[in-house]
């Protein structure tokens, strides 16, 4: 009896140890984790300050001229002012949500032309033979240039920029739907044939959900791109807008202002960046999580 | 060469004769360039809705969770949603994957997945089942389980089935007729009727004396064809 219980407490005391062990483990483990985390930061953080102050260091000495390169500083005061007294051509925001306007909708046209045309296409195989030495010549034409047309042509207003914007998009997106359709998997596809899908059950329910990443892949990239349309759009001729607001500084030889309208820029797409990950995560949660080195 | 209604049938041969490509034909997802294959006395003419298929790769929907890729047929085939799912429910349970409902088909095992396809297949009741080495990617411990509940699902359904495989004693194990095919091009070499009592358990029954009877004979005749082709 008295060895029985010596035993189970022994057995007991040894599952306890090994709890312990695993216990200190995780820990170790755990904290080794939020050590590397905090270094990434601390780097992050360090290259940004090392680069800034460089700039600013090197431009306050005179080892480059701030006439041309401008320096953080001054960028930092451009902004405070543009956001405070707003431009010469009326308050930032405006120029911020007309360019943003511009190119949502340029965005929006160009991704719904180009995925729609691009799973026809890629459905149909007739359409596709046609059609298919036509896009590749309107692709190979440097897209910027119908710019000019545009403005020429729709006027100096909203419709040029949008143009331009669509065009962008368009063979971007159109190029990926058509790839994607062509690569979703023809045992699938055979698999929903036998279990009794009609081709357009085939296509709506295994074509598209496969090519899915491929769009979504896409949109990453044209986003940017519908900025660039609507950005030089403005450029072109325009009379509101992020665009203008980089040729009237560039006219008065003001760095500072071109500097700091890119950075208004970069902070618009990176809010879009985040936003189009978000709404990938949310439709393509059946992926597996991506291994990270 | 022909299958009876209710018949469990092997096809082996050597690699690249055309095993997969006769499949094909069955279904309609071919279309014979000479000849002409028959279902039930007519000719096949697209895609006959009484035809169930297992593919040798993953031919499961990755961006539909497992209850959603097994009620796949009956919605296909316009049933109602809630009915199919709970269709989908019931074979779930009969090839043990009740738990999973919700999982992805990347969060489970291979073998899992098998079974999602089995399920997804036997749920529109075929009258005629074709697989095409449906095992072949599983390792050797999990094909035993999975041979296993092939034939208790097709014992329960009364179908027949054309099985092909690489693998002679998965052939000899399964089947009530393997039919050995010739080096392209293919022919029929030679049909054996396999007569092993049923049910068959696979762990048991290749020690079995007639099994390896079986097994022996067949091999030397594929054997010839396997050093053609």
């Amino acid at each position: 009896m008295s060895t029985e219980t010596q035993d189970r407490s022994l057995a007991s005391a040894r599952a306890h140890a090994v709890k312990d062990t695993l216990a200190q483990a995780e820990a170790e483990a755990l904290r080794l984790v939020k050590r590397r985390a905090r270094l990434i930061v601390f780097w992050r953080l360090a290259i940004l300050f090392g680069v800034l102050g460089g700039w600013e260091f090197a431009a306050t000495v005179g080892w480059i001229d701030p006439f041309f390169y401008s320096k953080p500083s001054l960028i930092a005061m451009q902004i405070y002012e543009w956001s405070l007294h707003g431009t010469s051509q009326g308050p930032l925001w405006l120029q911020v949500a007309v360019t943003l306007e511009e190119t949502l909708i340029g965005f929006f046209i160009g991704g719904t032309a180009g995925i729609v045309c691009g799973i026809l296409l890629g459905r149909n195989q007739f359409l596709a033979d046609i059609f298919s030495v036509y896009i590749k010549i309107a692709n190979s034409i440097p897209r910027v240039v119908l710019g000019s047309i545009f403005v020429i042509a729709l006027g100096l207003g909203m419709a040029s920029k949008v143009a331009l914007a669509v065009v962008m998009v368009f063979f971007v997106v159109f190029g990926n739907a058509f790839q994607g359709v062509r690569e979703a998997d023809r045992y699938m596809i055979a698999n929903a044939q036998i279990l009794g899908a009609s081709p357009r059950q085939v296509t709506t329910q295994v074509v598209i959900p496969s090519a899915l990443s491929w769009i979504l892949a896409s949109l990453h990239v044209s986003f940017g791109f519908a900025l660039v349309g609507a950005v030089v759009g403005e450029f072109l001729g325009a009379r509101v807008g992020i665009g203008l607001l980089i040729a009237t500084a560039q006219g008065a030889f003001n760095a500072s202002g071109v500097f700091a309208a890119m950075i208004v820029l970069a902070v618009v797409a990176l809010m879009a960046e985040y936003l189009i990950t978000y709404i990938e995560g949310r439709l393509l949660k059946w992926r597996p999580a991506q291994f990270s080195a | 060469m022909s299958v009876q209604r209710g018949e469990f049938c092997a096809i082996v041969g050597p690699t690249g004769c055309g095993k997969s490509t006769t499949l094909s034909l069955i279904t309609g997802l071919l279309k014979p360039t000479t000849g002409t294959v028959r279902v039930m006395g007519q000719p096949v003419n697209g895609i006959d809705p009484r035809i169930g298929f297992v593919f040798q790769n993953d031919a499961i929907f990755p961006w539909r969770d497992v209850i959603s890729n097994v009620a796949s047929g009956p919605m296909f085939r316009g049933q109602d949603p809630k009915q199919a799912k709970s269709l989908a429910q019931d074979w779930l349970r009969r090839v043990g994957l009740e738990k999973f409902p919700l999982h992805y088909p990347h969060q489970l095992s291979g073998g899992m997945r098998k079974r999602v396809a089995l399920a997804q297949t036997f749920i529109n009741s075929p009258e005629i089942l074709l697989m095409d080495e449906p095992f072949s990617a599983l390792d050797m411990q999990t094909r035993t389980v999975m041979q296993d509940e092939l034939l208790q699902l097709w014992a329960a359904s009364g179908g027949s089935v054309v099985f092909v495989t690489h693998d002679l004693e998965e052939a000899i194990a399964l089947a009530d007729k393997v039919i050995v095919l010739t080096a392209r091009p293919a022919t029929v070499k030679h049909i054996y009727e396999i007569d092993l009592p049923r049910p068959r358990v696979m762990s048991e029954v290749r020690y079995d004396e007639a099994f390896i009877h079986y097994a022996r004979e067949i091999w030397d005749d594929l054997r010839a064809e396997v050093k053609i082709g």
